[in-house]
């Protein structure tokens, strides 16, 4: 069994060639980017303690993603299930509606630490590419979004934000057209450009540098889940079980990262299931193979080739045959538990808490989230706590739902 | 020693002042069967060293006329198996040096030692790992100089001094030079004259060794690069073979002639 070391961060859990429990994760990067990726390393390593970035990191996180985000309990939906009570971290509220503004800011800090003037990343919900162009922008970085044409037409809204705040979107057409291509296309783009440019992987995936970036950044979140916890039940409840999507996986990381020591809590994370046809998005609950994508190893959806096998889900963000190596590490170590979820309970899960708690109003991949606490709060005694991370709110999948539902908009 | 074979040839290249030329076309593309032929033509029209492309589905550092090979060969169902079998046939009237090209995944899903193995069965000289750098290869660098088989170490322009000191100290035979910052394919970003001049400081640290320059080299790029030991190209014949299919011409004929054409601009 793999031991967590403690008192020791989860992202640095790994050893020195980057591997978490020696088998996930390290660096499995074409030579060209070698440098870059030890520049940037050394460049985080050090600013991740420096008090002047440390200042600088905290000033924005409150007063332009606008945290703390409230975390609130969630009466009407408690009482409709009956048993646990259930809860709410609001991440949605950060400014621009999604927990992807934490590493876009960090990213952007770091852009202007390392004197790039562009700014690159990849989207799949739109969410990373609509934070990175809002954060480029208030940083005056030049910015460049890749994106799957698929994703491009079914998250219209959040590509007219990242037209706005003045960013290019390339759209990638390989592949699935969705997220793994524009992940692929935007590691490409940065092979040949790493002198001038930075790049911010959208979530805890890739080469491992980028994936502690962005563990650190949401990192926050439950940073100040435990804060909020302490004062409102005078200290973490014993009885706490936290429960967060995971398509890459990069807010549950942060969701779940003040509380990898304290073992009385159950972290849930939920994966996308996917429609009815058999196809998904759930490497960790399918028990996928070990495999090599983007620079990282991890648990993945391949055939037994080795080719990278596409996948399908209603929610675009959790839409990734990959998963970071972080939650590889926290399945193998048998602290975290995955499970998965279906469309068709993600969209019941959306009309359910937008019924009874309509601010809330989850985007489809924290929907995931929440159909899994519907499904075993009414099983739970009534002192257990649920929080779900709602990361992010729903305006970009209106189109999606309303369609589902039978509405026109 | 790891390839006798890779290490002749070079060393009969040297002895009669030639410039190798290394080609590097999909497995598969764009079917097993013409790529097999395609390989055949490019071996009777002069190349040195052929370079076969194992696809694999997300690369990351390929540009797009191999993207595109690779989405062809794999879209007609190209196996690993299929790779050994092409190899297999082709060196059955061939002698000419096979290197293959692909990502750490394939390796790994077919097993490290599966693949090794069947490098060595099939004759293959050579293996390149696009995303298998150093020190992350040293395990498997030893596995094929365990079994004749030369693993090629990649360097960049971005590749640090130090880095290159022992990089090349744990190389084989032949070290691929990565003329620039750019996926496969890319316009040249550098004058020939610079790419040399870089390419020799890597050289010098051990002039013992061969080193191949690839990456942006094409038909009016070619000759201003002659004095390297070899030069490697790819996606030109990849996009000869893209725009053969698309003008309903015969590739294998397109491909020989593209290497007689290259290959008289570097003699």
């Amino acid at each position: 069994m793999i031991e967590i070391k403690k008192g020791i961060p989860l992202i640095d859990q790994h050893d020195e060639n980057g591997f978490y429990a020696g088998k996930f994760g390290g660096s499995y990067v074409p030579e060209t980017l070698k440098k870059p990726i030890e520049d940037l390393t050394i460049a985080f390593e050090k600013l991740r303690y420096d008090e002047s970035f440390l200042k600088e990191r905290d000033y924005y996180f409150k007063n332009f993603i606008g945290t703390p985000t409230p975390f609130i309990k969630l009466e009407n939906l408690t009482k409709h299930l009956g048993g646990a009570n259930i809860w709410c971290k609001l991440v949605s509220k950060a400014t621009g509606g999604a927990h992807k503004v934490y590493n876009a800011t960090v990213h952007s800090l770091l852009a202007k630490r390392l004197g790039k003037k562009y700014i690159v990343g990849d989207t799949g919900a739109g969410y990373a590419g609509k934070m990175l162009s809002m954060a480029a922008a208030k940083f005056n970085l030049k910015c460049k979004i890749f994106m799957g044409t698929k994703d491009i037409s079914r998250q219209a809204i959040n590509c007219f934000s990242m037209k706005s705040f003045g960013a290019e979107i390339v759209p990638v057409d390989s592949g699935s057209k969705t997220l793994v291509d524009a992940v692929s296309e935007c590691i490409r783009y940065w092979v040949a450009n790493c002198d001038t440019t930075h790049m911010a992987i959208g979530s805890t995936v890739g080469p491992n540098i980028f994936i502690k970036i962005c563990a650190w950044s949401t990192a926050q979140i439950s940073k100040e889940l435990k804060s909020q916890l302490i004062s409102y039940f005078g200290s973490v409840p014993k009885k706490l079980k936290l429960l967060n999507c995971v398509g890459g996986g990069s807010s549950a990381a942060g969701f779940f990262n003040e509380f990898i020591d304290d073992e009385n809590i159950e972290l849930i994370g939920i994966e996308a299931g996917g429609p009815e046809n058999g196809k998904h998005a759930a490497p960790l609950t399918n028990n996928c193979k070990i495999g090599v994508l983007h620079g990282a190893a991890q648990y993945v959806l391949q055939n037994s080739e080795g080719q990278i096998e596409e996948t399908e889900s209603i929610a675009a963000g959790l839409d990734y045959p990959g998963v970071s190596p972080l939650h590889c590490f926290l399945k193998e170590a048998g602290r975290a538990r995955y499970t998965s979820a279906s469309d068709e309970e993600a969209l019941e899960a959306f009309k359910l808490v937008s019924r009874l708690e309509g601010f809330v109003s989850p985007s489809l991949e924290p929907s995931h989230a929440f159909a899994e606490a519907i499904k075993i709060a009414p099983k739970l005694s009534k002192d257990t706590i649920l929080v779900v991370n709602s990361c992010g709110e729903s305006s970009k999948d209106h189109n999606i739902i309303a369609e589902k539902l039978g509405y026109k908009l | 020693m790891t390839s006798h074979t890779l290490k002749k040839n070079f060393d009969k290249l040297k002895e009669k002042k030639e410039t190798a030329l290394i080609t590097y076309t999909v497995a598969g593309d764009p079917d097993k069967e013409t790529s097999l032929e395609i390989l055949k033509s490019i071996a009777k029209s002069g190349a040195n060293i052929i370079e076969i492309g194992l696809a694999h589905n997300t690369p990351i550092g390929d540009g797009k006329e191999i993207q595109n090979s690779a989405h062809r060969a794999i879209s007609n169902g190209i196996l690993v198996k299929d790779l050994f079998d092409i190899i297999e046939d082709f060196k059955k009237n061939y002698s000419t040096d096979i290197i293959i090209m692909t990502y750490y995944n394939m390796i790994l899903q077919f097993g490290a030692d599966n693949f090794v193995n069947e490098c060595r069965r099939t004759k293959v000289s050579g293996i390149i790992c696009v995303d298998l750098p150093w020190p992350e290869n040293k395990e498997f660098a030893e596995k094929c100089k365990n079994n004749s088989i030369s693993f090629i170490q990649l360097v960049a322009p971005t590749t640090s001094k130090e880095r290159l000191n022992k990089i090349i100290k744990d190389s084989h035979e032949m070290i691929y030079y990565i003329s620039m910052l750019s996926t496969t394919g890319g316009d040249l970003k550098s004058s020939p004259e610079e790419i040399l001049k870089n390419y020799n400081d890597v050289k010098n640290i051990d002039p013992s060794k061969k080193y191949v320059i690839g990456f942006g080299i094409t038909e009016n790029t070619i000759s201003a690069l002659k004095s390297a030991d070899g030069l490697v190209v790819g996606s030109v014949l990849c996009k000869e073979i893209t725009k053969s299919i698309k003008s309903g011409q015969n590739p294998v004929t397109n491909v020989a002639n593209m290497i007689v054409k290259l290959k008289n601009k570097i003699q």
